[in-house]
């Protein structure tokens, strides 16, 4: 009998390639001939570039060649806008300014590249970048995005009269309104700085144009292999059909390697067509820091009003949002934070205004959470907060919140990410935090085991964050699902993956559904030659979008090879089963045929295909959600703070999650795993230090500061299953999940470990030092120093 | 271009001649001139652990090693563990317990347990963590690693193979 997938722990069909050594990554491909590329880039964050002087390089040996913006004539332009603004909103403000493939005339960040080197080796080619000259003519730069639609402000932009990029204000109800009539407002400056997904593969390309058959073939860390094969075609002059971009096996996404049409992936195409050779560009880490987009960055004003009993009336949240030196992905994160800045709860006035402004840093697109986390710690803290003021529980105040079971879909009367009204499908929010509170045993802990804790000396506190997550966003991807002679299964979808599992949960999906084994389903993704319909893996959409383009597939499937089974075997389709890579007759097992002898038949050599009818047994099918699906989730931890070093251990960490129907529970938790450790990070570790000059002041993994196997806890998980209506599966993301809410559960833990300092905790990233300083300035306040 | 030297090293069993230069790495000697693209680099400066190898039996990153200085030695990589028919048990182990996500720090990862199993037949939760604190991962959030080391340590321990 076979068994059912969806849902099982299943182990992963890719993983004895990735144990072995023998998966493919971009920087394993080597082909003869192959050039290595190295780029200059610009040592300050805001310089008008005089000259560039390449003679020198172009003549050290083994460099084939050396260019500059002027050398790539018509072919350089700024790159394409990723992602429009929403203009369906009224009076929004959009100023596109994309990122150059080299720079011209004035760089706009520390990193930005201004040369290309192309050379025998990758050590000849980074020779070579020590022979350019550059006469540099330093500007005053804009680093603090606070200050950076001052009226003095250095202008980055030519033809702009301010530094701001975007401008987007959304309401629902009357927030002032809901002001006058409140009992409590909290309001507060909220600050999240900077950080870097820092994958541990860092970007890498091989372009390789061969001349004979006229086609060009990229192998890309990419998370969206189609759009970048439809944009290079038409930066190139060539069809779609020339160009093939692979994504092989991806070391790691996190958001940055969505972003599309940087200078190298724009470059290296075009240099090899010119060249007429294979070419090879390589990221190392610190260019990692300095060439890869990062995020999050935005310092909000945010306002709670609430009624005595702790009942949201309403929430204002007037923000700034730093870009970077370009804006190549829209107003997404913005919008992200727009989206969840009510967090989990029914919040009937909303006021929401976001001014996105350019500084002289690397351009900011989503980083794993994409603006969520940032929302999400303005709900919850200024929840929190008025829990404080009021006294009440903050378990109780948050149930008090919550939107009801009963009340979805619940249309927040908003925009989100996708120019689609903010309609949060389903969800049970009480389950998960009950969940949440029974397994982190909250009231034993306050009850009992803190206060004896406590009385020890010891510094100990507890926390507990809800969240939403908006997930699954269209506009659509597909497969295409074969049945071949051998009886085994090949999927191609259009998604790329970097370690989520897509070989194993989406075969889960097809084995069910076409009777055999999952180790028997091969699954081909992010291979534009495979599959050529697509956008990409982000915003927590594959176990979404592509998942059900292949359960719609696989049925299609399905009822073609029930057809022929039929005709076949002259028996009713009634009486057939599939079974174990067999179709056979119910009440007489051997009267059967195999898939593979079903998958040669439909593919006759001689005879004819029935008109109306299709050879082979195959299908390719799409699935594009009305709007996106909506995780949820509560996490709750309970920390230690040593009071002499600042270092904080993480005692216990559980995360209750609904992210609908669970494909495969073993992954889905490795995805929780990696989320919450990511969100610790962004919580108390990894901060991107800028200094005044816009020179970034840790870009090196010995400075930059990821936590290992000892920062990182044991994560215990429990699960809600409320199934999404929007998609026949029933799935949510879970991509994302785990990382939103950590940083304001960080907070509040923090601040009830050190509940005899009284801190409010209203920046992110925290570290050792800085929560030392937190501490010192409430001891001055208290005047207690 | 500077002096080329010739070196003398044993790879998984195998002896490789090869003429190179002074300044490369052991790392890009391992994955580009000998093509045995197992060992990862992610940082080229001796934190992130993923370019981990065996070098005369002992766990270095062979980003912070030139070629020339492994001459005469012996080294083992990813390639040398198990095959894709036949996994090592900690590969074994990894693969029940979900511990590769995208893949990428995992060869490093492997390569610094083997020799910490050898020595520590029955560790800790403590003892795996502090062990696996020199490799970065991104994906897992460790805990299904710690989980495969657990599982391999188990399996490997007499009682267990009766």
């Amino acid at each position: 009998m076979t068994e059912r997938y969806v849902g099982q722990r299943i182990t992963r069909n890719e993983d004895p390639r990735l144990l072995t050594g023998q998966a493919l990554f971009v920087d394993d491909m080597d082909i003869p001939g192959m050039l290595h590329a190295a780029f200059l880039r610009s040592d300050y964050a805001h310089a008008r570039i005089n000259s560039i002087d390449v003679s020198a390089a172009r003549k050290r040996p083994g460099v084939v060649a050396v260019y500059t913006a002027e050398d790539l004539g018509d072919y350089w332009r700024p790159g394409p806008l990723l992602v429009p603004a929403p203009h369906s909103v009224e009076n929004v403000i959009f100023n596109q300014r994309t990122q150059v493939p080299l720079v011209k005339d004035k760089a706009k960040y520390v990193g930005e590249a201004i040369a290309v080197v192309f050379a025998v080796s990758r050590y000849v080619a980074e020779d070579a970048l020590e022979d350019i000259w550059v006469d540099y003519e330093p500007l005053a730069p804009v680093v603090d995005i606070e200050r950076a639609l001052d009226s003095d402000a250095p202008l980055i932009h030519e033809g702009l009269d301010s530094n701001l990029c975007a401008h987007l204000a959304q309401e629902k109800g009357d927030y002032e309104a809901a002001c006058r009539e409140a009992d409590l407002v909290i309001s507060r400056r909220i600050a999240i700085d900077r950080g870097a997904a820092a994958a541990m593969e860092n970007r890498g390309l091989v372009a390789n144009w061969d001349d004979k058959s006229q086609q060009l073939t990229l192998w890309d860390t990419t998370q969206a292999p189609i759009p970048v094969r439809n944009g290079l075609a038409g930066m190139l002059g060539l069809s779609e059909h020339q160009v093939r971009v692979i994504a092989p096996f991806v070391g790691g996404g996190f958001g940055p390697k969505i972003m599309m049409f940087l200078p190298e992936e724009v470059l290296l195409p075009w240099a090899s067509m010119k060249l007429k050779r294979p070419i090879k560009w390589i990221e190392d880490r610190q260019e990692n820091f300095y060439a890869t987009t990062q995020e999050r960055g935005q310092v909000h004003q945010a306002e709670m009003a609430l009624t005595s009993d702790g009942r949201i009336l309403g929430i204002k949240d007037v923000f700034v949002h730093d870009t970077g030196a370009y804006d190549p992905y829209g107003m997404t994160l913005p919008l992200n934070t727009q989206s969840h800045a009510m967090g989990a709860y029914d919040v009937p006035n909303y006021l929401t205004d976001a001014k996105v402004v350019f500084t002289n840093k690397m351009i900011v697109t989503p980083v794993r959470g994409a603006g969520r986390p940032q929302g999400i710690f303005v709900a919850e803290r200024l929840l929190d907060l008025a829990a404080r003021k009021l006294g009440i529980d903050r378990i109780e105040i948050r149930k008090r919140n919550f939107i009801s079971p009963d009340d979805f879909p619940h249309n927040h009367k908003i925009i989100d990410q996708a120019f689609s009204p903010l309609v949060l499908d389903s969800g049970n929010y009480r389950l998960a935090l009950e969940q949440a509170a029974e397994r982190i045993g909250w009231q034993e802990f306050i009850g009992e085991e803190q206060p004896r804790l406590v009385a020890e000396g010891k510094h100990v506190g507890i926390g507990i964050a809800s969240f939403i997550e908006t997930t699954g966003i269209g506009p659509y991807e597909g497969a295409r699902i074969t049945v071949e002679a051998s009886g085994k299964i090949s999927v191609a979808t259009g998604v790329g993956t970097q370690g989520q599992g897509h070989f194993t949960s989406f075969a889960q999906i097809v084995a069910d559904q076409l009777g055999v084994s999952v180790r028997d389903v091969h699954l081909v993704t992010g291979d534009t030659a495979a599959f050529h319909w697509g956008t990409g893996t982000f915003a927590s959409r594959g176990a979404v979008v592509a998942a059900n383009a292949i359960y719609a597939a696989a049925k299609t499937v399905r009822a073609k090879i029930f057809d022929l089974a039929s005709k076949t075997l002259e028996t009713p389709k009634e009486k057939l089963e599939l079974v174990d890579g067999h179709v056979r007759v119910a009440d007489i097992p051997d009267q059967a045929i195999t898939l593979g002898e079903l998958a040669v038949l439909a593919n006759p050599m001689r005879g004819a295909v029935e008109p109306g009818s299709e050879p082979g047994l195959e299908a390719t099918d799409y699935f594009g959600p009305r709007y996106g699906a909506t995780a949820s989730g509560t996490h709750a931890m309970i920390l230690e703070v040593d009071s002499d070093t600042m270092m904080v251990e993480i005692k216990r960490y559980v995360a209750v999650e609904d992210c609908g129907t669970v494909l495969n529970p073993l992954i889905v938790d490795g995805q929780i795993h990696g989320g919450v450790a990511l969100g610790i990070a962004n919580s108390y570790y990894e901060k991107l230090v800028f200094d005044e000059a816009g020179q970034l002041l840790n870009a090196s993994l010995a400075d930059y500061l990821i936590p290992s196997a000892l920062e990182i806890p044991r994560i215990e998980i429990g699960h809600e299953e409320t199934l999404s209506p929007l998609n026949p599966l029933g799935t949510k993301g879970a991509g994302e999940a785990g990382t939103i809410p950590v940083p304001a559960l960080f907070a509040q833990a923090l601040e009830d470990a050190l509940a005899d300092y009284d801190l409010e905790i209203l920046e992110m990233p925290l570290s050792p030092n800085r929560l030392f300083e937190l501490m010192q300035e409430a001891r001055m306040e208290r005047g207690d120093a | 271009m500077s002096d080329m030297r010739q070196i003398s090293v044993n790879v998984n069993g195998c002896q490789y001649d090869r003429t190179v230069e002074p300044r490369l790495l052991l790392s890009d000697f391992l994955r580009h001139d000998l093509g045995l693209t197992g060992t990862h680099v992610g940082c080229e400066h001796g934190v992130c652990g993923a370019c981990t190898i065996l070098l005369d039996g002992q766990p270095v990153r062979s980003c912070l090693v030139f070629a020339v200085q492994a001459d005469g030695c012996e080294i083992d990589t990813v390639e040398g563990l198990g095959t894709m028919e036949k996994l090592h048990p900690i590969q074994q182990a990894f693969r029940e317990t979900h511990g590769v996500q995208c893949g990428f720090c995992t060869p490093g990862i492997l390569m610094t347990l083997v020799p910490f199993l050898e020595e520590n037949s029955d560790p800790s939760e403590p003892e795996i963590r502090q062990a696996i604190s020199g490799n970065l991962c991104r994906c897992t959030g460790y805990q299904h690693i710690v989980d495969a080391v657990l599982l391999a340590a188990e399996e490997s321990r007499p009682e267990h193979s009766q």
